[in-house]
């Protein structure tokens, strides 16, 4: 990877001006987004609150129908034209994203705020080269000539650490791996040096082997180029030693949101602490059952009445089924979390023991998922330690 | 979960050496046989597309160089001593029952063919591609506008369409290529429909549009360059149809004016002819459509094929 002094052809500096690194990059405020659907309304994202600095790194995590990814294309303003309401309010550096037009944010999108996706087979055009997709959003955001975007192409290539990088600018996407296709669509996202880039489960589609890869990858980039980034994915371990916070979504809000270390010393949310339990260990013997959180996402239709994960929590209590928590901090350093009876906290372990005595019927059924809690301090430090040592 | 760090692929040795381990691997699999570090695979186009492409070729330049070509002239020059006479050293083709010499009809008439079968496809090919990219694109009630109009358009008759056109308007070179262009249309239209509302749904386009690419810049950039190959397929095939349609309104009097030569009109000359012994002044013309359609089509065919399997490798 080149160093910066070496660049020969940065693109030039961008409209909204360099952010200043007090004030928050991004402020989701009250984000709502609601499809109208012939069953009724679907609440995938449901009040969402969150702000990023410049240069920090947020994780998203969640299981599928969570809405992570509908999160992540509120934040963009990519939503299917009809049937589609979004509220509350996005400030990127300062500039309410939601109260401007589609003129206004297509300056914003690919040249401040930028995108990677799951399938780069997908996101990237089958019938195009691949040196003509990363040049295009230069060449249409700040006018670079040919010339000069093409040899802004090659060192992107070269920084995403693709071999040969002249000559791969001339290849189709199906003449390169998976791996390969997945950074030059993170060269397309770097491309304009965006302040924001949102991964949406970039490693998803990818080989075991090349999620690591490309992981440390983005991490480098973001480290080098200072962007601010925030991570979506389903799986804890992938955001466990890359991120600044974590935020955990349960069916379309945050149910605990902390700093990465906070989050793992202590996880506070039942919610949380499952996702965490069905990560399979490394020390556990073979054929060992893989823990579960038993039932599944609420229908997004029609949200349980109180808490959303209360028809599945351990811990759960009468009051978390009728009265739906705040999001609020406990804990100190910003740890946040939206839960009656949190874990490790005395009422909330005085509710799983009550709850394991047989008190309330939905713990019966799951017992078996109630390890003992020594198993949990391990398995965080296996994570990250097996991160500590990734290094650079 | 994390997982472990892992070499670099990108420092694994080069791909020559990779590809003859991989060869290796299968060679040892089979039969034992080394397989050659060069030897890739060939697809060969089948011999029908070179003969097809041979003979579209021979009328293409027939078409064009004509004027330069030693033809008498069909319709001013005329031989009184062989009227419907059979093919000869002098008149290959034989001559109709004026005295014209036929090869000379069949050349003009490529030309007639050509022009108005590569220019109405050309108007439904723009036309149709910009009304299908469009509705597919952003679907609402624009697309449902076109698609009834497409639908109405397909389902009606039309060569009675065409006939009432040029009837009305008077038969000109002119007036026969612009009505088998609208008639174009609606086919053109309905393949870029159908191709654009299965890639505006792919998550390139999404990612365009993440790219800050306005909706104009994601149609003609990202989903066209994807849409013109099943489109031009299809516009070969129309070529081959709107030929024929042209060839059919002359032999029906309502085409291209009767001092332009058509195959049609020369088919309907010899219609005449045909129980009098003089059968090949409708048979060259027939035989020279047969040929240019069914040219037309097999390279249709076999590019259409050629692309399927290219995107099947995507």
């Amino acid at each position: 990877m080149n160093s910066p002094s070496t660049r020969s052809s940065r693109p030039a500096p961008v409209s909204l001006g360099p952010p200043d690194p007090t004030l928050p990059l991004l402020e989701v405020d009250g984000l709502a987004t609601h499809f109208l659907t012939e069953r009724g309304m679907v609440k995938a994202v449901d009040g969402v609150t969150f702000s990023l600095r410049p240069g920090q790194t947020l994780g998203v995590v969640g299981e599928s129908g969570s809405g992570k990814t509908i999160l992540a294309r509120s934040i963009m303003g990519l939503l299917p034209p009809r049937n589609v309401t979004r509220t509350g309010t996005v400030r990127f550096a300062g500039h309410d994203l939601t109260a401007m037009s589609e003129r206004e944010l297509a300056h914003v999108r690919g040249r401040e705020i930028a995108m990677i996706f799951q399938d780069p087979m997908t996101s990237l055009n089958p019938v195009l080269r691949v040196g003509r997709q990363i040049t295009e959003s230069v060449r249409h955001h700040l006018g670079m000539s040919a010339k000069a975007a093409r040899a802004w192409g090659t060192e992107l290539l070269d920084m995403v650490g693709i071999p040969a990088p002249g000559l791969r600018m001339d290849d189709y996407p199906h003449e390169l791996s998976g791996g390969m296709r997945q950074r030059v669509t993170i060269a397309i996202a770097l491309a304009c040096e965006p302040k924001l880039i949102i991964a949406d489960e970039p490693t998803t589609a990818l080989d075991v082997t090349v999620q690591a890869q490309i992981l440390d990858l983005l991490q480098e980039l973001q480290a080098s180029q200072g962007m601010a980034l925030i991570l979506v994915t389903h799986d804890l371990g992938v955001v466990a030693g890359r991120t600044d916070d974590i935020a955990v979504m349960y069916a379309g809000k945050i149910v605990e949101h902390a700093p990465t270390p906070a989050l793992f010393a202590q996880m506070r949310h039942p919610y949380t602490e499952a996702l965490l339990r069905s990560i399979p260990k490394l020390d556990d013997a073979s054929h060992t059952r893989l823990e579960t959180i038993p039932g599944r996402p609420p229908d997004l239709v029609a949200p349980p009445p109180g808490c959303r994960f209360a028809p599945r929590c351990m811990l759960v209590q009468d009051r978390c089924r009728t009265e739906l928590p705040e999001l609020t901090a406990g804990g100190g350093s910003g740890h946040r979390y939206r839960c009656f009876y949190p874990v490790g906290t005395e009422i909330g372990e005085a509710a799983r023991a009550r709850n394991e005595a047989g008190a309330t019927p939905a713990a019966a059924s799951a017992s078996t998922a109630s390890a003992p809690r020594s198993s949990m301090a391990s398995r965080v430090s296996t994570a990250s330690e097996s991160d500590g040592s990734r290094g650079h | 979960m994390p997982v472990p760090q892992q070499p670099d692929l990108t420092a694994l040795p080069s791909s020559s050496s990779a590809q003859r381990a991989a060869a290796v691997l299968v060679g040892s699999g089979t039969s034992g046989a080394t397989v050659d570090d060069g030897q890739v695979l060939r697809r060969r186009l089948p011999l029908s597309f070179w003969i097809s492409a041979v003979f579209l070729a021979i009328i293409v330049l027939a078409a064009v160089t004509a004027d330069w070509l030693p033809f008498v002239d069909p319709v001013e020059d005329y031989d009184p001593q062989a009227l419907a006479a059979g093919p000869s050293g002098e008149h290959l083709f034989g001559t109709t029952s004026n005295g014209n010499d036929v090869l000379s009809i069949v050349v003009q008439g490529a030309r007639t063919s050509l022009i108005v079968g590569l220019f109405a496809v050309a108007l439904g090919f723009f036309f149709g591609g910009l009304l299908g990219l469009v509705a597919g694109y952003f679907r609402g009630w624009f697309d449902t506008v076109i698609s009834a109009v497409i639908d109405i358009l397909l389902a009606f008759p039309a060569l009675v369409l065409a006939l009432a056109i040029v009837s009305f308007k008077g038969p000109s070179l002119t007036v026969v290529t612009i009505t088998l262009g609208i008639l174009a249309i609606p086919a053109v239209a309905r393949v870029a429909r159908a191709a654009t509302l299965q890639y505006a749904s792919r998550e390139f386009v999404l990612a365009a549009r993440t790219l800050g690419a306005s909706h104009k810049r994601v149609i003609f950039r990202e989903v066209l360059p994807n849409v013109v190959i099943p489109m031009a397929a299809v516009s070969l095939v129309a070529v081959a149809v709107v030929m024929v349609a042209e060839s059919g309104l002359a032999f029906l009097g309502a085409g291209v004016p009767a001092d332009t030569p058509s195959w049609g009109s020369l088919m309907k000359l010899g219609q005449g002819q045909l129980d009098k012994g003089a059968a090949h002044i409708c048979l060259f013309p027939a035989a020279a459509l047969f040929i240019t359609v069914y040219s037309l089509n097999t390279i249709g065919d076999t590019l259409r094929q050629r692309f399927d399997v290219g995107r099947g490798v995507l």
